[in-house]
């Protein structure tokens, strides 16, 4: 099982250059909105045509442009749920549900049951799309992509059209569908939440390029690049020379760090996460020395932008949780990040 | 005894042009919608202008085109088609004056339908034929149900080109407003009244019944 995707589309101010390959199971597409995510699912499912590229899935050759061969979106055998559902306004539930599991199947009485069983919609069996709820409708539409028997499937930002507060209810339940499917499917998201939670694998995505692929936790972990870290969710990306083996130079806030990776050829940043500083009082190895700077209250947490003796800004996050008692953190004198947690980033 | 023949000839007449002009007008503006700018600004002029332009203006096109001693015209009286001082020639001048305001109505309901439904349906695997009447068609309905009502009432209403290209003859090509026109230039004002009012009848009646056909769809959609 593999899909195998090769995309160039030249614009005059954008160009889209992909190029992977997924085994199996999830693959999320993250990235800035307008980097090209929802473009690459539409040049897999046939929606829209690139201008040069090649994809394979499961041996069978989709799209060909150096031969000429380009499969119309009805016989690849690729699922795409769109960002809007496109459930059809005028059919139930029922008829949407058909129409993905084809009008000519045979055991379609039995498939239809089993599907809307599954996905929980045998109530709303009569009711049309306009009747139902932002998340009866995901399931509705998923049900009629999974209907159609897909090879691959492709979801893209599933959840952009919900409340906050169903989403990650929804999430899990997607979870639960797509480890069912067993087949490689690929997700589109600028969340970083939700790519880990439903991602086995993601691409770091930027203007129209991939970055960095590889599992999530790696990605994670070592994001590589500056983009890349600011694109998981890195608050502190700052520019960094190297010391020594083990220890690099932040000329923004006038200190040198230890770290526990040895420092690559070519660092040009260093990233740090905004919820792993320790706030301490004394000086120490690896502590950043802080001047002052502004605290602001999130419901269930404390985020500061603190002034430091390179004049850079530090992000800090903090939890409540973790200061119990206390009604409003001091700016702490120090604040300690240890040397597994340094990003090591190079351009 | 009253002769009804006008009546029959305009519900005729205008009943031919709305097929004609349903389908003609849908056909373009699906066709119209796919093409590029340019060539949707040209094509868009030329199909809006019977709109535009005065009927007698199109009945006088119509004439160049059909007359009698006219290529097209000579080759069409061969094939035993006569449109000139005839009844179906009504239906072609009613066609052509109320083409625009199906085209129209129609090409902004297709402007206006969501491409990602289609582009979904493909995707399952759907016909671009089933797509169309089934989930196109469909979204669209309001646009083309109006499309067509505005059709049959100006081909119904017709009276400029119609007159250029059939004349008035009583019994063979007589319309309602030709006989309107033609009762109250022989000073028969009795009679000219009756038309007025009979048309008035059948206006209503099709404005009625087009408010409650609206009435039951938004009720069946809530």
């Amino acid at each position: 099982m593999s899909v195998q995707v090769e995309l160039h589309n030249h614009f005059p101010n954008f160009s889209l250059d992909m190029d992977f390959t997924l085994e199996r199971g999830v693959l999320g597409l993250l990235g800035p909105s307008g980097c090209g995510k929802s473009m690459t699912l539409r040049c897999i499912s046939g929606v829209e045509r690139p201008g040069m590229g090649k994809i394979i899935l499961e041996g069978r050759v989709l799209l060909d442009t150096r031969k000429h061969i380009c499969l119309p979106p009805q016989r690849r055998r690729v699922g795409h749920l769109f960002q809007s559902y496109a459930l059809f306004p005028n059919m139930t539930v029922e008829q949407n549900l058909l129409c993905g599991i084809g009008r000519k199947h045979p055991q379609r009485e039995q498939k239809l049951a089993a599907l809307l069983d599954q996905f929980q919609l045998t109530p709303l069996r009569q009711l049309r799309p306009a009747q139902l709820s932002g998340g009866q409708q995901q399931r509705c539409a998923l049900a009629r992509c999974l209907g159609a028997e897909p090879e691959l499937l492709l979801l893209d930002e599933p959840f952009s059209a919900l409340d906050a507060h169903l989403r990650t209810l929804l999430q899990l339940q997607l979870q639960e569908h797509l480890t069912q499917f067993r087949r490689p499917s690929i997700l589109v998201t600028h969340d970083r939440d939700e790519a880990y939670l439903l991602c086995d694998q993601i691409a770091v995505m930027d203007r129209g390029r991939v970055l960095l692929l590889g599992e999530k936790e790696e990605v994670f972990r070592h994001p590589g690049s500056p983009t890349a870290a600011r694109l998981t969710g890195c608050k502190n990306v700052v520019p960094a020379l190297s010391a020594g083996p083990h220890s690099v130079f932040v000329p923004g806030w006038g200190v040198t760090l230890t770290t526990a990776e040895p420092v690559p050829e070519g660092l040009s940043h260093i990233g740090v996460r905004a919820h792993d500083f320790l706030p301490v009082s004394a000086p120490g190895e690896n502590c950043i020395p802080l001047s002052g700077g502004r605290v602001t209250e999130y419901p269930f947490e404390w985020n500061a932008l603190l002034d430091t003796h390179g004049g850079a800004l530090l992000h800090w996050k903090v939890s409540k949780t973790h200061l119990e008692g206390q009604t409003r953190p001091q700016v702490p004198a120090f604040l300690h990040i240890s040397p597994e947690k340094l990003l090591l980033l190079t351009e | 005894m009253f002769d009804w023949y006008p009546l029959y000839n305009s519900i005729r007449i205008a009943l031919f042009a709305t097929v004609i002009v349903f389908f003609t007008g849908i056909f373009c503006a699906c066709y119209v919608v796919r093409l590029p700018r340019w060539l949707k600004g040209l094509l868009d002029v030329v199909l809006t202008l019977p709109l535009v332009l005065p009927p007698t203006v199109v009945g006088y096109f119509l004439l160049l085109l059909l007359g009698n001693r006219r290529p097209l015209g000579l080759f069409l009286a061969r094939c035993g088609v006569k449109f000139v001082m005839n009844w179906p020639g009504g239906v072609l001048a009613a066609a052509v004056v109320a083409f625009p305001l199906m085209y129209r109505t129609a090409r902004g309901a297709f402007e206006s339908f969501d491409e990602t439904l289609a582009w979904s349906g493909r995707t399952l695997g759907l016909s671009d034929l089933y797509i169309f009447w089934r989930i196109q068609m469909p979204a669209c309905r309001q646009g083309i149900l109006a499309g067509t009502v505005l059709a049959f009432a100006r081909a119904l209403g017709e009276y400029g080109a119609t007159s250029m290209l059939i004349g008035y003859t009583p019994g063979r090509t007589a319309t309602i407003s030709t006989t309107v026109y033609q009762l109250w230039r022989t000073n028969d004002e009795a009679g000219a009244f009756r038309w007025v009012l009979l048309n008035l009848l059948i206006s209503a009646a099709v404005l009625t019944a087009v408010n409650l056909l609206e009435r039951r769809e938004r009720r069946g959609r809530a």
